[in-house]
């Protein structure tokens, strides 16, 4: 083989003679191929694998872990979700509407490879500068992609995230998550099984599309990045309905033995999974592949990545019957195999033996690699940044100036199209269709009811909480801090909305694993998630691995995106962020203000105000985050609470303006807790400076939800909270019309939500 | 009262008509098969929103040759009741039960937003239950609701009182506001809000239930 073709396919030398070793012989072309793809480090996880295997992933609640197509967890009634985040950033970045709207469609069949009924979509989507030339145009693709391909399969996009980081300028990050929902008898496997029995395939027929999209996705951008268009596969999202509907139809019969999308890799990655997880065979004959074009070599149908189509292995004499539910949705289907003993895949082609695959070699040992690991340099010099000191205290020299424009500062981060709405996004998405979305996008978390027929028949007072985080910036100035944090937060969203977290999936998006920073960062994030989603005993179920998503301008920031799931128990009994009766006292929840605590680092106060990422992110104590969590939830059970909402980005000003604009009808709020002299006596010339005011406006401090309560309750859930050992302090009441804040801030709530509203779009237009 | 609601292949609000007409109206429903050519016995049908044949060429293009519209014209054509939404007022355009086109919203971009709505008549079979001049607030979710016709059909429109929704804030281009309209002879109502989404004050934060009269008006 020529060491040219080697190369060409991503292999290095010693993963060929690793080959030659495991083959016995030279590979064929095919052979070459598929070893190809399957040890990408796209299918293969091979830097990622030593770190993952020490991820929480078991708990009560787990039905499936990681290792299939997605994560299973129980919720009682007989039901079970079904749910998984991936990316699709190296294919958005290169053409992002088609980029986006196939990974719509990959994590849709996830779903329902598993037999289980997408009932909701999210994505997590993280672009350039707002001012950058290309991210007006990357935008607009990605979500009119996204909205083609989830619009018309019917299926809500009810959640997610938008950012702008300079660091995303030449990769941007599209993450899309699916959920679903199926009896908890009816769950199926990649797993083939019975001597003899059919292998069909179903769906759109193949083309030339797609071939080597692993490979592409498992190298960094680099100049003539565009002319790998080609390897972007275009989505059919009518197809992708048939294909849905005749798969479920066909899964709610007893015909199916082991069922697996064609994803990344397509038929060699699905014929592998099935022949490997069930240890036996697979013969099949690529002449009865229903083909697109004309001359295709078995080497480009076996790479081919055409989307939209399934592949599964059936009881034996249920072939006709199959074909027919087929025929009914207008499908291509053709039996074009059959399992046989052993553990090779045979692949022919016009009579001819084309490849030898040996499914163990292939799927198990695949290279793993522990890469060297660096803590990077930029660390120590970003870290020892003092924030306040550096950036504020200088203003303290002025003393306290009544007239701050505490306001214009609020009015600029509410504008910042990170915080700012994201309507103009999500008014995209069909966000309604189903009938089952009962709190739309903008609010913490969405939150799902469940009937008939997404749940197959089974009748459930149920519903969902779902919520994808992650702050990488947080993530970029100190790993492990930041995706603890991104737990953390996500599960404070679903408690926010009265769910209990319970259970994660993740989308690991880094720089080049050769990079030794990049494997110190991946490490770090791992060591964060795991002990958070410990601890608030959330296990990770599913999840994606993105190395090299770099540019000529460097890595991306380390952005261990987090995905969760939780139940309500009665979903009529949801919570949502926006205040709701004048009158109503708003209290903070796991904290009591009396130490304002000046965490600015990595604060999007910091970036807007000052254009720094700096610092350190905000602490996160895990068992303080548990109780408030635990706490806010039995308020929330108890009926206490008419409004919860997380303290985040932009900090308790940013969340109390939220809470006053985000729900149908605006309402105002007068916060009264002293700054200054007045409630800081001790503090002597330090107190009301502008550096305490502004930590108590904008810093990001964790841990914190801000409720608001009916007055006849504020004594039940202050004696909660005392019980809990969370602490906790009133903040004030829901006014009409204004913003107050103590004697810092003073406007017209629709000011405020003025710049909340157009922010997003003044930004990138 | 028994609804039949049609499936075409890519009909994604089928199962969403069928749950408010049994759960909600109670009454009876029943699904209708794209390739069926003989229509079960029903009082009204219901054409849902979705995307019927994929819509790649033009929406509702394909769908007005189905065997099943073939019948669904006979059945209006002999007074039947036929609601058409969203997707389903873009087939029956197209198979001319009802006058007009729709054509891409102005803004380019599908949009998905509760949207207020006047009820212009409040004579016809699908909007008595409402007042006149009654505002009320129900979702939009399409790509191509701008509906438009030529000058002398829309005179004929706002002279014969066959527009029954218009909204107030137009959000996709359409000529004088119109969301919903009936043909000339009242049995046939086609709109681009979906009324079966807005039903269920569980659902949208919004907590209200103004889609409900539209069906409520055919009891």
């Amino acid at each position: 083989m020529n060491p040219e073709i080697i190369k060409q396919h991503g292999l290095t030398e010693k993963e060929y003679q690793n080959i030659l070793d495991i083959m016995g012989r030279e590979p064929t072309m095919v052979e070459l191929g598929v070893f190809s793809v399957m040890w990408s480090e796209h299918c293969s996880y091979k830097s990622s694998k030593i770190y993952l295997k020490g991820l929480p992933t078991k708990g009560k609640q787990v039905v499936c872990g990681p290792g299939e197509n997605a994560g299973v967890v129980d919720i009682g009634d007989g039901l079970v979700v079904v749910f998984k985040m991936e990316s699709h950033n190296h294919p958005s970045m290169i053409e992002p509407f088609q980029g986006a709207a196939t990974g719509v469609g990959g994590i849709l069949r996830d779903v329902f490879t598993m037999g289980a009924r997408p009932i909701a979509l999210l994505n997590s989507l993280r672009f350039g500068a707002a001012n950058h030339p290309k991210t007006n145009h990357l935008i607009n693709g990605v979500v009119a992609g996204i909205a083609g391909y989830g619009n018309c399969m019917g299926i809500p996009t009810v959640g997610g995230e938008v950012y702008f980081e300079d660091c995303y300028n030449g990769n941007i990050l599209v993450n899309a998550m699916c959920v679903g929902v199926a009896r908890k008898e009816k769950i199926f496997y990649a797993k083939a099984g019975g001597i003899g029995n059919p292998v069909i395939y179903v769906g759109s027929k193949t083309g030339r599309d797609g071939i080597h999209g692993a490979t592409m996705a498992s190298d960094v951008f680099e100049e003539g990045s565009e002319e790998k268009r080609p390897t972007v596969q275009v989505g059919d999202p009518f197809t992708e309905k048939l294909v849905l509907e005749a798969c479920l139809e066909l899964m709610n019969g007893k015909d199916v033995v082991g069922i697996q999308d064609m994803g990344a890799a397509g038929l060699t990655c699905s014929s592998l999974e099935l022949a490997g997880k069930g240890h036996v065979g697979i013969e099949m004959d690529l002449s009865k592949v229903p083909l697109r074009e004309t001359a295709m070599t078995p080497y480009e149908i076996m790479l081919s990545e055409s989307q939209e189509r399934m592949f599964f292995v059936a009881k034996k004499g249920t072939e006709k019957k199959i074909l027919k539910l087929f025929e009914k949705w207008d499908l291509d289907a053709a039996v074009v195999g059959k399992v046989i003993k052993g553990q090779n895949v045979f692949v022919y082609h016009e009579g001819q033996l084309v490849g030898t695959l040996p499914t163990m070699p292939i799927t198990e040992c695949a290279p793993m690699y522990k890469r060297p690991v660096k803590k990077p340099d930029y660390l120590e010099k970003l870290n020892d940044v003092n924030v306040g000191a550096q950036f504020i205290a200088p203003e303290n020299k002025a003393g306290r100036d009544e007239s701050r424009p505490y306001g214009n500062i609020l009015k600029k981060l509410l504008s910042s199209p990170n915080i700012a709405s994201k309507k103009w996004v999500y008014r995209q998405y069909d966000h309604m269709v189903g009938t089952n979305t009962a709190v739309i996008p903008g609010s913490d978390a969405a939150v799902m009811r469940l009937k008939e027929p997404h749940t197959g028949g089974r009748k459930t007072k149920k519903g969902l909480a779902l919520t994808s985080d992650c702050n990488s910036r947080y993530c970029y100035l100190d790993p492990k801090r930041g995706a603890m944090i991104a737990v953390a937060e996500a599960a404070r969203n679903i408690v926010c909305s009265g769910g209990k977290p319970l259970a994660t999936t993740d989308c690991l998006n880094f720089g080049s694993p050769e990079n030794p920073g990049v494997m110190w960062q991946f490490r770090e994030a791992l060591k964060g998630m795991g002990e958070a989603c410990k601890a608030l005993n959330t296990p990770i179920v599913s999840g994606n691995v993105s190395f090299y998503n770099e540019s000529p301008d460097g890595a991306i920031y380390p952005t261990p995106t987090i995905g969760m799931v939780g139940v309500l128990d009665d979903v009529s009994k949801h919570v949502t962020q926006w205040f709701k009766n004048v009158g109503d006292v708003v209290v903070l929840l796991g904290d009591d203000l009396k130490k304002v605590k000046d965490e600015l680092g990595g604060s999007e106060y910091l970036k807007v105000i000052h254009q720094k990422v700096a610092g350190m992110p905000p602490k996160i104590d895990l068992k303080k985050e548990k109780v408030l969590q635990n706490t806010c939830l039995e308020a929330i059970k108890k009926g206490l609470i008419q409004s919860a909402h997380d303290c985040s980005e932009g900090g308790l000003a940013v969340a109390l303006a939220e809470s006053c604009f985000t729900g149908p009808k605006s309402l105002g709020v007068a916060v009264d807790v002293g700054v200054g002299p007045r409630a800081y006596p001790d503090k002597g010339d330090h107190g009301g400076s502008p550096l305490q005011a502004i930590s108590l406006l904008f810093s990001e401090t964790q841990s914190r939800i801000l409720v608001s309560v009916k007055e006849k309750d504020v004594e039940k859930l202050l004696r909660l909270a005392k019980q809990k050992k969370c602490p906790s302090v009133i903040l004030g009441q829901v006014i009409e019309n204004d913003f107050v804040f103590s004697d810092l801030i003073s406007v017209p709530v629709e000011q405020l939500k003025d710049c909340w509203e157009n922010g997003l779009e003044r930004a990138i237009s | 009262m028994k609804f039949g609601i049609i499936t075409f292949p890519g009909s994604n609000c089928d199962w969403d008509c069928y749950h408010v007409v049994t759960n909600v109206l109670k009454q009876k429903a029943q699904f209708i098969w794209h390739k069926e050519a003989k229509l079960p016995k029903v009082d009204v049908v219901v054409i849902p929103g979705g995307f019927s044949y994929g819509d790649y060429l033009r929406t509702g293009a394909v769908a007005r040759f189905s065997p099943v519209m073939q019948e669904v014209i006979r059945f209006a054509g002999s007074g039947g009741k036929v609601i058409g939404i969203c997707n389903g007022f873009q087939v029956l355009t197209e198979s001319g039960l009802l006058p007009g086109v729709l054509m891409r919203n102005t803004g380019l971009k599908f949009v998905c937003e509760n949207t207020p709505l006047q009820v212009v008549n409040n004579h016809s079979q699908f909007s008595k239950k409402f007042d006149l001049k009654q505002n009320v607030m129900i979702l939009i979710a399409h790509g191509e609701g701008n509906y438009f016709a030529d000058n002398e059909t829309l005179k004929r429109l706002e002279g014969e009182g066959q527009v029954v929704f218009r909204y107030l804030k137009n959000p996709n281009g359409s000529l004088n506001d119109i969301a919903g309209i009936i043909n000339d002879r009242g049995n046939i109502l086609g709109m681009m809000p979906h009324p079966e989404r807005c039903m269920e004050s569980i659902l949208s934060n919004e907590a209200r239930e103004d889609g409900k009269k539209v069906f409520e008006s055919l009891l």
